[in-house]
């Protein structure tokens, strides 16, 4: 038997093979396809191109309005409206529309639809998330997922895998976004370009489900296909809480290769910053603490979690965000927002003078509920801070864990957040 | 598939915000996404590329979002070809998907300088640069991909495919 790594070990049940190889081109079945509001009119424009009356299976079809929700624009509104026909046209079983879900990649894992061994693929870029709980996920355009909508099938490379192994426990404040976002600055926007990057380790093996989707939610800022994670008890303690059935998936053999493996011991990491305008330009706190401010933003699917926003709760509870500094927390499903309400979240941010709003992608895209306008400085606990990404191409975005970004909001200046609970 | 024009020039990790800013996401007249194409690093661009034709960019070229509209944009600005050191794996199937050629050789990214003459074989793996008379190597494209390509891109040849 030819060893293999959890990777080839999904991509050769979903072609069908015997083994498969890095640089092999595969032909694989999709067992799940999601798009949203924002690639889905191009996704349904490319669908009804091809000329194929249905999708291939409409049970594996899921579709998430999340990026413009509520619409911001009459453009919004109408590419809503189409896709909407589309789904009942083809009678998709698997649709959020405004109310219901949230931001895709949060409702995809919460609700089960990925699982462990599962090839999945989406139109966004940040589907690679789903690596948290074990699956093969990755993103693709919107062509590309017309095609799997017509044929159910796709052709993928497979990759080579990296290993990024994490040891060391996580300091008090100190959190998988600060964690991924030193891996990413040590190994450069493009460190695993083309790649599958595999998280193992020990603090990896403590992490929740929720911070290896932060991990694997940013392994695309490498480059990379896919992050994932081997499935363990933690995995498994998650789909069985939320009474959701489980199967293991898949484990990478003890002797399997990979490409190269990195290692990190983040016992003593400070709290790690990512200045403008590149994902790897990224600093220990200390080196950015003082800039200041305009403001301040916890959601995205990197980091609008029930554990994201109860860091932050538990920060500025009892506090009030600075008078020049604008606070915004935004859940990242209608569950979070539910759980956060429930545990008293929402009234400690309320409290503070923060503005929570509904679950969207909104202002981590720079389209609407918190856009930054020229000149002005936010710190956000999103994934990306490319110019012009959240407003203004003469904006700056900083990213940050959600405990730097509110205690920055205390402060009015980029402030390690053990500073301000000690 | 041959393809000649002159080169301009751009550097490293340019990202899908810089080449079609979210704000224009969710237009679908791809003549008015041409018109922003660039725009975050040169809103003349749209000018340029139309006297040129071949865009040669460093490492990395279209990471970030998954948006269809980044290749999309560049075509229809009038980008016949891109040559890269390294594409980012979502923009590169995208922009096959769509019927924009490129090809990943890094000796001609190093080598070739703005206003470069050259002609793209994309089937034989070769970058002929008529201005310095010398000859860049790759690797050919598949063929299957040559295929999508040569139909005008993915939403074509399905439908050559399957209808």
């Amino acid at each position: 038997m030819v060893s293999m790594n959890i990777v080839e070990k999904i991509l050769c049940r979903a072609s069908g093979r015997s083994m498969v190889e890095p640089g092999d081109i595969i032909s694989a079945k999709v067992d799940r396809v999601m798009f949203h509001d924002l690639t889905g009119p191009l996704t349904v424009k490319a669908f009804k191109e091809i000329g194929v009356p249905r999708v291939w299976d409409p049970d594996r079809v899921v579709v998430i309005f999340d990026h413009l929700v509520p619409p911001n624009t009459e453009r919004a509104a109408l590419n809503q409206k189409t896709i909407r026909e589309f789904v009942r046209e083809q009678k998709i079983k698997w649709f959020y529309d405004i109310g219901r879900g949230g931001i895709c990649h949060q409702v995809m894992v919460e609700k089960g639809h990925a699982k462990p061994g599962e090839l999945i693929v989406g139109a966004d870029s940040h589907t690679c998330t789903y690596g948290a709980v074990g699956a093969f996920s990755t993103g693709m355009g919107a062509t590309d997922v017309a095609a799997i909508l017509a044929t159910g099938e796709t052709w993928l490379r497979v990759p080579e895998t990296v290993c990024v192994k994490i040891d060391g426990e996580l300091g008090d404040m100190i959190t998988p976004k600060d964690v991924i976002l030193h891996v990413i600055g040590c190994l450069g926007v493009s460190g695993a370009v083309y790649k599958a990057v595999v998280f193992k380790g020990s603090t990896v093996e403590k992490m929740s489900i929720s911070g290896r989707m932060t991990m694997c939610n940013m392994a695309v800022e490498m480059g990379a296909k896919t992050g994932i994670v081997e499935p363990d008890e933690v995995t498994e303690q998650f789909f069985k809480s939320k009474g959701m059935s489980y199967s293991p998936g898949f484990v990478s053999d003890p002797d399997a290769t990979f490409d190269e493996t990195y290692t990190f011991d983040v016992s003593k990491l400070e709290p790690q910053v990512a200045c403008p305008s590149s994902v790897d330009n990224v600093k220990p706190v200390s080196e950015v603490e003082g800039v200041k401010i305009d403001q301040a933003y916890i959601g995205s699917c990197t980091n609008g979690r029930l554990e994201d926003l109860r860091l932050a709760a538990r920060i500025i509870k009892g506090r009030k965000v600075k008078p020049d500094v604008r606070a915004i927390v935004v859940p990242a499903s209608q569950e979070v927002y539910r759980d956060a309400l429930r545990e008293g979240l929402i009234d400690i941010f309320l409290q503070a003078g923060v503005l929570v709003c509904n679950p969207t992608c909104g202002a981590c895209i720079g389209a609407h509920m918190g856009v930054i306008g020229e000149g002005e400085t936010c710190i956000a606990s999103i994934n990306r801070n490319f110019i012009g990404r959240m407003g203004s191409p003469k904006a700056k975005v900083y990213l940050a864990s959600p405990a730097t970004v509110i205690a920055s909001a205390l402060t009015g200046v980029i402030t390690d957040p053990r500073r301000v609970v000690s | 598939m041959i393809i000649s024009g002159s080169v301009i020039k751009y550097g490293d990790n340019i990202d899908t915000d810089v080449i079609i800013p979210g704000k224009y996401l969710g237009i679908t007249d791809y003549g008015e996404l041409g018109r922003h194409a660039l725009e975050g690093i040169d809103p003349e661009f749209p000018n340029k590329i139309k006297q040129t034709g071949i865009l040669l960019v460093g490492e990395n070229f279209g990471c970030g979002s998954s948006r269809e509209e980044a290749p999309v944009a560049l075509k229809y600005a009038g980008v016949k070809c891109i040559i890269a050191k390294s594409f980012a794996r979502i923009f590169y199937r995208n922009a096959i998907n769509v019927g924009l050629p490129i090809v990943v050789c890094p000796e001609a990214s190093e080598k070739l300088n703005n206003g470069d003459m050259v002609t793209v074989n994309l089937a034989e793996g070769t970058i002929i640069n008529v201005s310095k008379n010398e000859v860049y190597r790759t690797k050919a494209l598949p063929e299957f991909i040559l295929e999508i390509l040569r139909d005008g891109g993915l939403v074509a040849h399905l439908r050559r495919r399957l209808t």
